[in-house]
């Protein structure tokens, strides 16, 4: 038994974790060890300390307006999402439909005709780029703990 | 029925009666808990209501990823527990910090910014000490001196929400109690707790 193994036992005694078994030898290591008790002594004191601390209760308003405001925020992110979806949406129509215009339209000189397809080509790359990361960071950092 | 790690509502709630009125008997079911445990974490009303409810939105968003065998609170746990160390990392990135301390002053231990000393109740100024020092601990080592001293949970039901084991559990408190003793010396100048 190293002292090393007996923080653990202690933190495990003082927060009524240990059977008899383990409780005999810690008080056996205490009994030889004056570091350790010293150590205890502290925990205990810290403990109470710690136990005492009780977090304000909110006025009562809060717990009774809580599930309404659950609500509201469910509904409004899915109210979000409708509208951001359709937004993406007309958004690609109508740059399509622009683009179509201009690409067909014979006024137009073939030099700005390139220009803007350049730029939607580095456009549709950025895109991809930063949706890929999203991914990425999605998948490993989001929800890294959470088993399913 | 009324364990923390009690799985029979909210999966009932999530796989079965996927109802606007299942969701509500869960939410007002859990949500001094999650309250409670976010006020921990962050340290004050407003940010921990605004985080709780945002963790039960989200919850309900993400219902479907949770399978039959999944255990309900430790998911939701989860969630909640992420978005408030999320927030704490905004929090400390937007704060300023003092960069030039006159010569022989010593740096208080700072808490994490938005902890209110307010979000205790019957203060003195032992609470007010302890309850800073819990704020100044980084939030590996807060939220399981939360969960065992506020929310009265066993190494069990911690291990379980923190998806490790009961030594981790335990050697974490012994970290996160030893380092809140340091604190809790360095502001009281130097004196054992
Ligand atoms: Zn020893």
């Amino acid at each position: 038994m190293t002292c090393r193994d007996n923080k653990d036992l202690m933190m495990a005694y003082l927060d009524g974790e240990l059977d008899d078994k383990q409780t005999k030898m810690l008080q056996e290591h205490l009994a030889q060890c004056t570091q350790c008790s010293k150590e205890l002594e502290e925990f205990k004191s810290l403990k109470s300390m710690t136990d005492n601390i009780v977090l304000s209760e909110p006025e009562d308003q809060v717990w009774q307006r809580y599930w309404d405001n659950v609500y509201n925020r469910v509904e409004r992110g899915i109210g979000w999402m409708l509208m951001s979806m359709a937004g993406v949406c007309l958004a690609v129509f109508g740059g399509f439909k622009m683009v179509e215009c201009i690409v067909t339209d014979p006024s137009v000189s073939l030099f700005l005709k390139v220009a803007l397809l350049v730029m939607i080509l580095g456009l549709s790359i950025l895109l991809i780029s930063i949706m890929r990361e999203r991914l990425y960071f999605w998948k490993h950092d989001r929800y890294r703990h959470v088993r399913r | 029925m009324n364990s923390i790690l009690d799985n029979s509502i909210p999966v009932e709630w999530s796989l079965v009666d996927d109802t606007k009125e299942a969701f509500e008997t869960f939410v007002k079911a859990h949500m001094k808990k999650a309250y409670f445990v976010a006020l921990g974490l962050v340290g004050n009303h407003d940010d921990a209501l605004e985080l709780s409810q945002e963790a039960f939105s989200k919850a309900y968003q993400h219902r479907r990823s949770l399978n039959a065998q999944g255990k309900f609170y430790p998911w939701f746990y989860q969630i909640l527990r992420n978005l408030c160390i999320s927030h704490l990392r905004k929090r400390k990135h937007r704060r300023t910090l003092p960069m030039d301390m006159p010569d022989g002053q010593t740096l208080d231990v700072p808490s994490s910014p938005g902890f209110e000393p307010d979000a205790i109740a019957e203060r003195n100024e032992t609470k007010d000490l302890v309850w800073k020092a819990i704020g100044a601990l980084e939030p590996k080592h807060r939220e399981v001196i939360i969960l065992r001293h506020f929310q009265n949970l066993s190494y069990e039901e911690m291990a379980q929400l923190l998806f490790c084991n009961k030594g981790t559990v335990t050697s974490r408190l012994y970290y996160a109690r030893k380092r809140l003793k340091e604190v809790l010396e360095q502001e009281k100048g130097g004196q054992p707790v």
